[in-house]
């Protein structure tokens, strides 16, 4: 390839594009310099000077930063010379940054921890009083603790250079610069600001939502994908005591690059509503509704099926469900007999771009999976509130499934004209009052599967908590009961359970899950709709 | 002459003027022969100049000595996109005091350099930066610009050689670090004073993104001189690798302070004893900072060897900087000015360098902490290292100006430091 560099970094030697800087090139051979005001999403002001590394031949020690390889060039990131900068600089750190860390929400997560731990002067020797800034409330959701503000400028540029609204500022200099808002309105009224609390390097920038909540090493981080919209940016979900106490943008440069918005990363409280449907509940003959095993309410589901053979179906589904539980649901339509399914989906007005990141939006759709339905063969019905469109199925004297749709804007005489009304979901819902069967599912968070955004990326997610009682997966629930029907062996993971969409839908065809890893894959540009 | 002090060991070239009010008033100094180097410079044309200035050797005056002609030879020779130069008139160095007096006695020699200096370096715009603090100064220097334009020296179609140069005086807002060259042009754009990664360097990326050579007052004000009479005439005085005359802003305790205009080389002694008239009352001489407050102070014994031009002050472990000659007597409390001087760099970083920001103030607050006798002979070593771990780790060399004065008074006066911090010691255990 042309315009490519080779230099030597701690005794490699590599070769990468031209322009490329020290800090990016050492990072091909695992080396990370330590570094503050760098965020490889926004400029850099090479300030922080804790990524200097030693050039041969350069008078002073460079800034890996914004120091572009050249031909030939031996660097050392490792050496006695760039270690002992790193030191010097976090000694000076710690004059001001006070040692609070019991008490700070960036502890154990926090970089000037990690790189003292690693790298920093064992005691240290400023005895002087440190300066005192206080605590100010930046508004939104973001708190601001002076004291242990290092400088980075990285929470100024984000306004300034990726979000494009310039909110926050340096005022003052020397060791009396700080952080601060123009107005007393802050952050108040943007819509990406908690990405200013992620790229803080320390404690400085804290959520108000997740203060004193959680210890960060109490937390597991499971890979996901935001519901909030049909973007689909990849997340973690930080998860303790079975409950979800944040989410965190996960770097996807196809999809949100280092970012996500206010709204998705705020909207993850319904996740841990409790309330949930914990058993299969059947409608006896009386009317009233008792609690089976998986064997015999699905069972019986069947046979009550059976004896209804040539009914014809309609199916409810959500494009809040992954892509294996549409999968399953259509599968299971066809084995029925066929029929129709349809889902509703809420549409916002406006879309809200990231202005530095312009292919980063909350998109007007607000599902995380209408791509995924619509390629299953399912179609949109309703307003964009996600109401109405439902009078057929209503209606409808035949089989009635609905899967995930909260079904809020009816009441209980939805379903009262069904042979055969079953319901899947995870929370009881006024209008599934006269379901026949009640199934319980697991939400996103509680199982594997795949959501696919509106470019058509399919991106996996991982479960992050426990279901509660006898929920399961939809793929696994309706897939049971297809293979039922048709004889054949039954998906036993989601994996699987792709594998069948994959085979059956175009739109999937060719793609498996190890394929699709945490960063995703297009689903193919021939797709398949039908009835759409 | 009474200004305020004058001497006939000086070499009076750029100071001639100084104290006469006349020469303010275009028409005296267009009488005593103004403005003749400029239609000179505009008639022989800009590479002619920079040849010139690259014959007579004048380094640069504003403490770095980079020799101007080169300097202006990076210039790209395309004009394409505007070229600025930039006259760097912030002088704010703690002892400096020369800018002031050129602007003030002698407006358009000023002018004049700065359009020479256009003309050279093919830039039809010049941004004069003045200190914030300089009131009078820049009024001065505005009516002389105004009384320039008006009499067609400046502005459009300069003398009838169809060149157009404008010439904008900017006032800072009072911050030292303006006077750094790029946290100067950062000011200049309306932008917070801190200074820029190089490279891009100016010659390439400079104020407004545009090309510029930034220079001293000092450095344009010697530029018709040197024009009118050649690079040759400017190297009678001075040495070989240091050419010319050079103001040196003598302060502190001597009898006679006050702005000098020697030949580079002249004997610092000298400069003290007989130039400055002595030391005061007689006392005997305990330390001199030769080029403004960022350079490493020397010992009455270095003084004796030292010859002010910029290799002498390097043979010493000094250097010249803009020969701002800080004078101390016996009387002199080394750790009180270099504690003042150490909260003048604490109070004037910018903030951006971390080694910087926190070395600075953390430096000042030893500092005070030994002047008020609760230090201990640690502090020294851990002055002494974390004053080196401000040296070549910034941006710009603010930070590298508190570890001179710091370590080179520590190292040659440490007995001065050792008595505050036992006299404290005593103190405590009493």
């Amino acid at each position: 390839m042309a315009d490519m560099v080779t230099l030597t970094i701690d005794g490699h030697e590599v070769s990468v594009p031209k322009g490329t800087t020290i800090l990016e090139a050492a990072k091909t051979i695992g080396q990370e310099v330590p570094h503050y005001c760098y965020h490889p999403g926004m400029s850099s002001p090479a300030m922080c000077r804790l990524c200097l590394v030693q050039v041969e031949g350069a008078p002073k020690p460079m800034p890996g930063c914004v120091t572009t390889v050249m031909e030939g060039q031996v660097v050392h990131t490792e050496s006695e010379q760039a270690k002992a900068n790193r030191q010097g600089v976090l000694e000076f750190y710690l004059v001001n940054h006070p040692l609070d860390c019991p008490i700070c929400d960036m502890a154990g997560e926090c970089d000037l921890q990690d790189y003292v731990h690693e790298e920093g002067r064992q005691h240290g020797r400023s005895v002087e009083p440190k300066r005192i800034f206080g605590r100010d409330d930046f508004g939104g959701d973001v708190l601001f603790y002076g004291d242990r503000c290092v400088m980075c400028t990285r929470c100024v540029r984000f306004m300034s250079e990726v979000e494009q609204d310039q909110r926050l500022t340096v005022v003052e200099r020397g060791s009396r610069s700080v952080i601060d808002t123009f107005f007393e309105e802050g952050l108040e009224g943007t819509h990406w600001h908690g990405n200013i609390v992620d790229i803080c390097p320390v404690g400085a920038l804290v959520s108000k939502d997740f203060l004193h909540k959680a210890r960060a090493w109490d937390l597991e981080h499971t890979p996901s994908v935001c519901t909030s919209c049909s973007q689909g940016c990849n997340i973690d979900l930080h998860t303790r005591d079975n409950l979800v106490q944040r989410l965190k943008p996960r770097e996807n440069l196809d999809v949100n690059g280092w970012w996500m918005c206010d709204h998705g990363r705020h909207n993850y409280e319904w996740i841990n509503q409790g309330d949930r449907i914990e058993a299969p509940l059947v409608r006896d003959e009386a009317g009233g509704t008792k609690a089976l095993g998986w064997k015999d309410a699905l069972g019986s589901l069947l046979e009550r099926a059976g004896s209804l053979s040539g009914a014809s179906v309609k199916a409810v589904a959500s494009p809040f469900a992954s892509n294996e539980d549409l999968g399953a649901l259509a599968a299971l339509v066809t084995a029925l007999g066929g029929g129709e399914t349809v889902f509703r989906s809420a549409r916002a007005q406006e879309e809200v771009v990231l202005k530095g990141f312009p292919t980063l939006a909350r998109r007007k759709d607000l599902a995380p999976n209408t791509h995924g339905a619509t390629s299953i063969g399912m179609s949109r019905v309703g307003g964009d509130e996600a109401t109405g469109g439902l009078d057929q199925v209503a209606a409808h004297d035949g089989i009635v499934i609905v899967l995930g749709d909260a079904l809020s804007d009816l009441d209980a005489s939805f379903g009262e004209k069904a042979s055969l009304f079953v319901y899947v979901g995870t929370h009881t819902v006024a209008a599934a009052a006269t379901a026949d069967y009640v199934l319980p599912v697991t939400t996103f968070a509680e199982q594997e599967g795949s959501f696919t955004n509106l470019d058509g990326r399919v991106q996996r997610f991982w479960p992050a908590l426990q279901a509660p009682g006898m929920a399961r997966p939809a793929w696994l629930i309706l897939g049971a009961m297809v293979a039922e029907l048709a004889g054949s062996e039954p998906a036993r993971s989601a994996a699987d359970s792709f594998a069948l969409l994959s085979s059956k839908v175009t739109a999937f065809g060719g793609m498996s899950y190890d394929d699709l890893g945490t960063r995703g894959a297009v689903v193919n540009a021939t797709v398949s709709l039908s009835g759409d | 002459m009474a200004y305020p002090y004058v001497s006939d060991r000086e070499v009076r070239v750029v100071s001639k003027h100084f104290g006469d009010p006349l020469q303010r008033r275009i028409d005296t100094y267009v009488e005593r022969g103004g403005y003749k180097a400029l239609a000179k410079a505009l008639e022989v044309g800009p590479e002619d100049v920079v040849d010139i200035v690259k014959s007579s050797g004048l380094r640069g005056r504003g403490g770095a000595g980079f020799p101007t002609g080169v300097k202006w030879s990076f210039m790209p020779k395309d004009t394409n996109r505007p070229h600025y130069l930039l006259c760097n008139a912030d002088e704010s160095e703690p002892g400096t005091f020369k800018d002031r007096e050129l602007i003030r006695w002698d407006p358009h020699q000023l002018i004049e350099g700065c359009l020479i200096g256009a003309h050279a370096i093919r830039a039809q715009h010049v941004y004069i930066y003045c200190r914030g603090e300089f009131f009078e100064t820049t009024q001065v220097l505005a009516r002389a610009l105004e009384d320039a334009y008006a009499k067609g020296y400046v502005g459009e179609n300069i003398l009838g050689s169809g060149h157009t140069i404008d010439v904008t005086v900017h006032a800072g807002a009072g911050a030292y670090i303006c006077g750094e060259e790029t946290g100067l042009m950062n000011s200049l754009e309306g932008r917070r004073g801190l200074p820029r990664i190089k490279p891009p360097f100016p010659a390439a990326v400079g104020a407004f993104g545009m090309p510029s050579t930034i220079n001293n007052v000092e450095t344009l004000c010697a530029i018709p001189h040197i024009v009118t009479h050649g690079g040759e005439w400017y190297r009678q005085w001075g040495t070989e690798k240091s050419p010319g005359t050079k103001l040196f802003c003598v302060s502190g305790h001597v009898n006679k302070p006050g702005n000098y205009e020697l030949a580079l080389g002249f004997p610092l002694s000298e400069l003290i004893e007989d130039v400055c008239g002595g030391v005061r009352n007689g006392n005997a001489l305990k330390a001199v900072i030769p080029g403004g407050s960022s350079v490493p102070i020397i010992n009455a014994e270095e003084v004796s060897r030292c010859s002010l031009d910029y290799e002498g002050c390097v043979a010493v472990g000094t250097m010249l900087g803009c020969a701002s000659v800080i004078v101390m007597d016996e009387t002199a409390d080394i750790v009180k000015q270099v504690r003042r001087m150490a909260d003048f760099y604490a109070h004037e970083s910018c903030g951006q360098c971390t080694p910087c920001r926190e070395g600075t103030t953390w430096t000042a607050k030893i500092l005070r902490r030994i002047e008020d006798g609760r230090g201990t002979e640690e502090d020294l070593d851990t002055l002494m290292q974390t004053t080196q771990n401000m040296v070549g780790t910034t941006i710009c060399v603010l930070s590298d100006s508190v570890a001179a004065p710091v370590q080179s008074s520590i190292v040659k006066f440490r007995d001065e430091y050792l008595a505050l911090i036992r006299r404290g010691e005593r103190v405590g255990a009493a």
